[in-house]
């Protein structure tokens, strides 16, 4: 007699991947960083330009340029044709994160782009060849300060929502609270780098959203990953994103409280600034990795399905499973 | 978005103008005897280049690995003892006892449902000549399971959804199909399948690895855009049956109208559960699934992972709504921590 099917923790086809990770390098993980970044910077500079901070608004203004500008670049160099980018605007797809990324990206670009160069003008006393069209840029100047800082917190978010919408386990299982991992990180990293521009009288602002920033990446964290299926969460911890993101935590303590204690001074503000950029480039990176990793290998795809499958199947539920006997 | 299944046929989603039948493959790997012709013809009618090096895998005699960008069609090769072969049987027979759904002859007992016409495309229930003729006799000492894999062009297709191009569209047979002049090679559709089929290709050109010459003809530069199988779309507007099926030899992969396709798979496996072998399930076949069902359905012999199918795949896009939400309340939550430390911070 054959003993009872003792069912094995997992098998797979020779170990080989159940799905397959997109080809997605560095450039990506840049970009997660820098959208974030510019997104964060385009929410300061609004608030600068509402409450009277030049020096603020101005190079916030910058960074929100800099960052999509450079973020878009990586984005372009990372596709399989990149002379095809302009596809990526022939349609509006709301089943397509990527998609509506792409246009959140391009208004942002745009409004971050048009006041960025007003500032660029203004600060290089008026020398940019603009003629006539100085005045109609100093007009639309506010509006795009608008434009971009209504803009910048999904800029800062939707590539949550683009990686937790895929097969990629550790990703997809992150899904519920990605988005305040991410929205945190751009918050800290936004409010990091004007610590680091901006003299700290008009900065105040900043330190405040960096410290709030802190707070939310630490608990989303902790929220996330508690409420992750534990396999699919592994890739957290392991390899390079495990490096990285323990690395997040010790940038985020120093930085916190480097801010929180000594961010009244010039030279302590910008330090911490630095800090938590590392802080937000490496939960970016480690994130991004963690998901790709969780591709290779099959355990990651095949025991949390397994285990939510007999999870139904003890409930009774057996009307959705893909094998079927008939 | 995914939508819950209604007929089962995404023709409908797609909006074409009239109603078409929904076509896909039926491989039944019952019957498959691992020749690999369905890899080859796939390879040659979709001029695909040369992946890999030709090295030896090591694992098998499957030497080609996986599905990809430049492999359509994939044979699996699974050596398993008699202690694996009962535990797939086992595995089965808890299917059965589990209620799972079920059409036709129950498992055991009563005679195989027949006489209903299968219209199937190819070779109906139990005309095939079934492989193994075991009766519900002792387990084998030995199996090999082969099995051709494809891309299943589901219902509700998570590379369709998340392509941002509009190069992936669903086409009037209701197959998933990428338009290469489209894609601009983002690979997001290569993370949204579950089953891992989708690939960006790297190298476009018909070229062996000693760099045979090719002429201009056979060139096809498809080189950086997304790749998968089009279940032979160009042969399908001829009235042609896609190159795997028509080249294989056992009918182990029937092409046919989806419903036709179904009703073949159902009888064939009450028909080998009548014969003991309670292993036999069919894949894919059950609109309420993660997918919502799937163009191709497989006939398998063991858990799907063992074939390195997904146990349990879901589109991500069904929990698309969701995550926007969460999406939504983070966005706000970060314009208004902002505000907050504006307001704090007072006016200068």
């Amino acid at each position: 007699m054959v003993p009872d099917a003792q069912v094995e923790p997992y098998t797979s086809y020779y170990g080989r991947p159940v799905v397959k990770a997109p080809p997605w390098k560095k450039e990506i993980a840049t970009y997660l960083f820098l959208g974030g970044v510019a997104g964060g910077s385009a929410l300061l500079a609004l608030g600068a330009q509402l409450t009277d901070r030049p020096i603020l608004r101005r190079n916030a203004r910058l960074a929100a340029m800099l960052g999509s500008a450079v973020g878009s670049t990586a984005l372009i160099a990372d596709l399989g044709r990149p002379e095809r980018f302009l596809h990526m605007l022939r349609t509006i797809k709301p089943t397509s994160p990527m998609s509506l990324g792409s246009w959140v990206l391009v208004t942002f670009s745009t409004c971050a782009g048009v006041a960025a160069v007003s500032e660029v003008d203004r600060w290089t006393g008026s020398r940019l060849p603009l003629g006539p069209l100085r005045c109609v840029l100093r007009a639309v100047e506010p509006w795009s300060g608008v434009g971009a800082g209504l803009f910048g917190a999904p800029l800062a978010g939707y590539t949550a929502v683009l990686l937790s919408d895929t097969a990629m386990p550790t990703w997809n299982a992150a899904r519920e609270d990605l988005p305040f991992v991410f929205v945190s990180s751009a918050s800290l990293a936004s409010g990091g780098l004007a610590m680091i521009t901006t003299p700290v009288d008009e900065a105040l602002p900043a330190r405040l959203l960096a410290l709030a920033g802190v707070a939310g990446d630490v608990v989303a964290q902790k929220v996330m990953e508690s409420r992750m299926d534990p396999v699919a969460a592994e890739p957290l911890h392991q390899g390079t994103p495990g490096v990285l993101l323990k690395w997040t935590e010790r940038l985020l303590l120093v930085g916190g409280l480097g801010t929180l204690v000594g961010g009244g001074n010039r030279a302590v503000a910008a330090v911490s600034g630095v800090a938590l950029l590392g802080a937000s480039a490496c939960t970016r990176f480690g994130v991004f990795y963690a998901g790709l990793n969780s591709a290779r290998d099959p355990r990651y795809t095949i025991e949390p399905q397994r285990r939510r499958l007999e999870a139904r199947r003890a409930a009774g539920q057996t009307g959705d499973s893909i094998t079927t006997v008939g | 978005m995914s939508a819950e299944p209604k007929d089962g046929n995404p023709t409908s989603d797609a909006h074409y103008d009239h109603p078409h039948s929904r076509r896909g493959f039926f491989t039944d790997t019952s019957i498959c005897i691992g020749c690999k012709a369905c890899e080859v013809a796939c390879k040659e009618w979709n001029r695909n280049p040369a992946d890999g090096d030709y090295s030896i895998l090591g694992s098998s005699y499957d030497n080609t690995g996986a599905l990809g960008a430049d492999t359509w069609r994939h044979v699996a090769f699974i050596e398993q003892d008699s202690q694996r072969i009962e535990q797939a049987r086992e595995s089965g027979r808890k299917l059965v006892s589990l209620g799972m759904p079920q059409v036709g002859a129950p498992a055991s007992g009563s005679s195989v449902a027949s006489g209903t016409g299968s219209a199937g495309g190819g070779c109906g229930s139990g005309g095939c000549g079934s492989a193994s003729s075991s009766d519900s006799g002792p387990t084998p000492e030995f199996r090999w399971l082969m099995s051709s894999d494809v891309c299943k062009h589901c219902t509700n297709a998570g590379c369709l959804d998340v392509c941002p191009t509009g190069a992936l569209f669903r086409t009037e047979y209701g197959t998933v199909v990428v338009q290469d002049d489209i894609c601009n090679g983002c690979g997001t559709c290569v993370a949204g399948c579950p089953f891992g089929v989708i690939e960006r290709r790297e190298d476009g050109l018909v070229d062996t690895p000693a760099s045979r010459e090719m002429p201009d003809t056979v060139r096809k530069p498809q080189d950086g855009v997304a790749q998968k199988c089009t279940l032979c779309y160009d042969r399908l507007k001829d009235d042609e049956t896609p190159a795997c099926a028509k080249t294989c030899p056992t009918t182990s992969i029937k092409y046919g109208q989806r419903e036709d396709l179904l009703a073949t798979a159902q009888q064939r496996v009450a028909q080998l559960h009548e014969q003991g072998m309670t292993e036999a399930r069919l894949y894919g076949a059950n609109p309420n699934d993660g997918v919502g069902g799937t163009g191709s359905i497989f006939l398998l012999l063991d858990e799907p992972e063992v074939y390195g199918l997904p146990p349990d795949p879901r589109v991500p896009t069904a929990d698309l709504a969701h995550t926007f939400k969460r999406a939504g309340v983070a966005m706000a939550g970060m314009a208004l921590a902002t505000a907050a430390a504006f307001v704090a911070g007072g006016r200068r």
